[in-house]
């Protein structure tokens, strides 16, 4: 047992500090931390500088424009990010699409897509849920029937993310319906400038714009956009349901999330004194405190087991149940810790085209919706139920 | 003991909801004028008072079935809070001004909190000072719900004392076109209309004082109750509400071939929201049971409910989300707007934490 980090890793540490001191406005970073919703240009441009150095695809193998970092380098790289409150990395392209690409893509693909992901030349989007198919994935019902040298697309994925900013999507269709129906699924790379494709906004609790509804309507999908075997689809989607798991316990964001609260409450008056010496409040503060240590040396169990440069199993199950609860647990706090200015709704003080005096503290503006916002992440990228279900069939044996 | 509604409660209450369902699209002003028109304004004070109720269980009745509905309505400021305080304290020209209320034709916003003060009630730093035999104004009024629609406003200021004491608070009702009084109205997340309010060289004659000077903390404390017990029976309307919307939906969803209602996990998860909203039917009827007892056995009610309301309101907005999925997510879908309001009443004269500590302090004696 050694908990510390080696020289190496220190010094890495430095040196994203460094790069991030040099690279990240202060007032990008204030967005973000204000939770204020961020624009296209904001992410291509923060994307952008972090290819510049080279540490865009931190996950990818060198060979691919990737970093080569070991796990621990990338969960330093994760955490620094996060802590210095710059936007997260759009995951689609990077953490989604690129390692089955790199897995599963022929080499045609790699070389098409690939560098496309780093440069920012495409935005990927996730085509996964359907209205019918959430947590019951295999049910997928949008068709893809081959006519000669392209596929034919008709169907309805949803809760597309970021999807109004994508110019490609990465699919999974049904290319068979006569066997059982993990099996008769394909994995389709579709471009969504192609005749068919439409995309409708759905407006989410909080007033974010952030998911959407993209329908296909015989859209023509070139046969080369096949990603590996015809029906062997569901592998490809479970193999990348593993990578987005690995940073699934989101640290980085619980830790400066925590940082926050630590910060509103020294700002926030309580009786003659501040709200962070409160007791009450000092001891929800530390529970989470307790909670999240304790969940960092649990993500570093979970990664260091996993074989070298793999994604772990069932395990990262356990990472995104208790990952996301400390995450929405902060985000309560947030809430509590802004008092009755959690409900003044004003996401334009912090979103820029208002040049008026705040009418409340700046850092209280989104909290609620924030609050409210978090609720996802018990529910995306498989639901915290069916994680459990994965826990005690894969881990428990039930 | 005896749990059931009057009579005349009960057909209020079904009278209510028959009415709220099928009147879901109605302005503010049209909404207000129909709750005139349907008394229920009226419901919010004795017939001493001009009204035909005013007791809790008046209030709860009306306020579970508005929560129930998700509909807003300024009936807790007009109706509760600065209705009861101008009925408590008011000369006859204040006292005047509740027909008015209970009629519908005028809407009124109680600015008490402040950027500072967070939930505790005691905590007024703005300034009231003798002035040429009346009064002048000055400090910053926050979250006040109502006040761009209300004509007056009653406004608490400190008359004496520092900015912590209980004693020195004075309350005044002023007209919202009084030179030096500024407005900046937002909406809140659920969709509420409220304001800042800024009070700078607020000049106030003698005769907009209501009540004794210096003496308006009980009145306040006594009115904020009598709100808190209305909040959680809203919240609790709200519960039911989304409880409903979720077993309908777990019932009707398919996902692995069957209704997801039907697996355990779910099911049991249920059940537990429905204990939880029982529990907070029962702390509602206590409170509203109390509103009437002395002061240190009111207050305890009070603090007791808000905090079992305020975990309970939590626990079934998060549950009825997490078990709709992403649906349960959408600004379309009626739940997130029930959700919205359980979390966002939480905030509203103190939160579960606040409540907690005051209980324990108050049960200490």
């Amino acid at each position: 047992m050694d908990l510390s980090y080696s020289h190496e890793e220190r010094q890495f540490r430095e040196e994203v500090r460094a790069f991030l001191s040099q690279n990240l406005s202060p007032a990008l970073a204030d967005k973000v931390r204000l939770g204020a919703r961020l624009g296209k240009s904001d992410h291509e441009a923060w994307h952008a500088k972090l290819n510049a150095r080279g540490w865009l695809a931190s996950s990818w193998p060198l060979e691919y424009g990737g970093t080569g970092w070991t796990a621990v380098q990338r969960q330093i790289f994760e955490d620094e990010l996060a802590l210095a409150h710059a936007p997260r990395i759009v995951p689609f392209g990077l953490t989604m699409l690129g390692p089955v690409l790199q897995k599963f893509g022929n080499e045609e693909q790699k070389r098409r897509f690939l560098p496309r992901i780093l440069s920012g030349e495409d935005w990927w989007c996730q085509g996964y849920s359907e209205p019918g198919a959430g947590s019951d994935l295999a049910t997928l019902r949008t068709s893809a029937v081959r006519q000669g040298r392209h596929y034919l697309v008709n169907g309805q994925k949803t809760w597309t993310t970021l999807g109004q900013f994508a110019n490609w999507i990465f699919c999974l269709v049904r290319t068979d319906k006569d066997v059982k129906p993990q099996a008769g699924i394909s994995f389709l790379l579709i471009d969504m400038t192609s005749p068919g494709v439409s995309v409708r906004p759905i407006v989410l609790i909080d007033g974010a714009a952030e998911v959407n509804e993209v329908f296909f309507d015989n859209v023509e999908v070139p046969v080369e956009n096949l990603v590996g075997e015809e029906n062997d689809g569901w592998t490809y989607a479970k193999y990348l349901l593993t990578h987005e798991r690995t940073n699934i316990a989101g640290l980085g964001f619980s830790k400066a999330g925590l940082a926050n609260v630590k910060r509103i409450a020294s700002a926030e008056a309580f009786d003659e004194g501040l709200l962070i010496d409160n007791p009450h409040f000092a001891a929800r503060l530390a529970q989470v405190e307790i909670d999240l240590m304790a969940m960092a040396t649990t993500n570093s169990r979970v990664i260091a087991k996993a074989a070298a440069g793999q994604a772990p199993g069932a395990e990262s199950s356990m990472l995104k149940v208790k990952g996301t609860l400390i995450r929405q647990e902060i985000t309560d706090l947030n809430r509590r810790a802004v008092g009755p200015y959690a409900m003044p709704f004003l996401p334009e003080a912090v979103e820029g085209g208002c040049n008026e005096e705040p009418v409340i503290p700046d850092y209280a503006v989104m909290q609620s919706a924030q609050y409210f916002n978090n609720r996802k992440l018990s529910i995306f990228g498989g639901s915290n139920e069916i994680q459990r279900t994965i826990i005690c069939k894969a881990i428990l044996e039930l | 003991m005896n749990f059931q509604l009057t009579e005349e409660r009960q057909m209020l209450k079904e009278s209510l909801r028959r009415f709220f369902a099928q009147n879901q699209d109605l302005g503010l002003d049209e909404f207000w004028k129909a709750l005139a028109e349907l008394g229920v304004i009226g419901a919010m004070f004795s017939e001493k008072q001009g009204g035909y109720g005013g007791e809790g269980f008046d209030l709860s009745v009306v306020f579970e079935e508005l929560g129930r509905a998700g509909l807003k309505a300024p009936l807790m400021q007009s109706g509760v809070l600065a209705g009861g305080l101008l009925t408590q304290l008011g000369n006859d020209d204040q006292q005047a001004l509740v027909e008015q209320i209970i009629a519908g034709r005028l809407q009124l916003a109680f600015a008490h909190g402040e950027p500072r003060s967070r939930y505790l009630l005691r905590h007024v730093s703005t300034t009231a000072k003798n002035c040429d035999g009346g009064f002048r104004l000055d400090g910053h009024k926050s979250v006040v719900i109502n006040a761009e629609r209300a004509k007056k406003l009653i406004v608490s200021a400190r008359t004496s004392g520092t900015f912590n004491d209980a004693g020195g608070i004075s309350l005044f009702v002023v007209d919202k076109d009084l030179q030096g009084l500024q407005v900046h109205g937002y909406q809140t997340l659920d969709g509420v209309d409220a304001a800042e309010v800024r009070l700078e060289n607020c000049v106030l004659p003698k005769s907009a004082m209501l009540g004794q000077e210096g003496q308006a903390f009980d009145a306040i404390e006594y009115q904020v109750a009598r709100a808190t017990a209305a909040l959680c029976a809203e919240s609790l309307g709200a519960m039911e509400s989304a409880k409903e919307l979720t077993v309908d939906y777990i019932k009707t969803r398919q996902q692995f071939g069957v209704a997801i209602g039907k697996f355990q996990a779910l099911q049991h998860r249920m059940a537990d929201v429905l204990i939880e909203i029982e529990q907070a039917r029962s702390a509602t009827i206590n409170v509203c049971g109390h509103l009437e007892a002395e002061r240190g056995s009111r207050e305890l009610h009070v603090s007791a409910a808000k905090n079992l309301i305020g975990r309970v309101g939590r626990l079934v907005a998060e549950e009825c989300i997490q078990l709709h999925g992403g649906i349960g997510m959408t600004q379309e879908y009626r739940l997130g707007a029930v959700a919205k309001r359980m979390i966002m009443i939480d905030h509203e004269w103190g939160d579960s934490d606040h409540h907690l500590q005051r209980f324990i302090e108050l049960s200490r004696g």
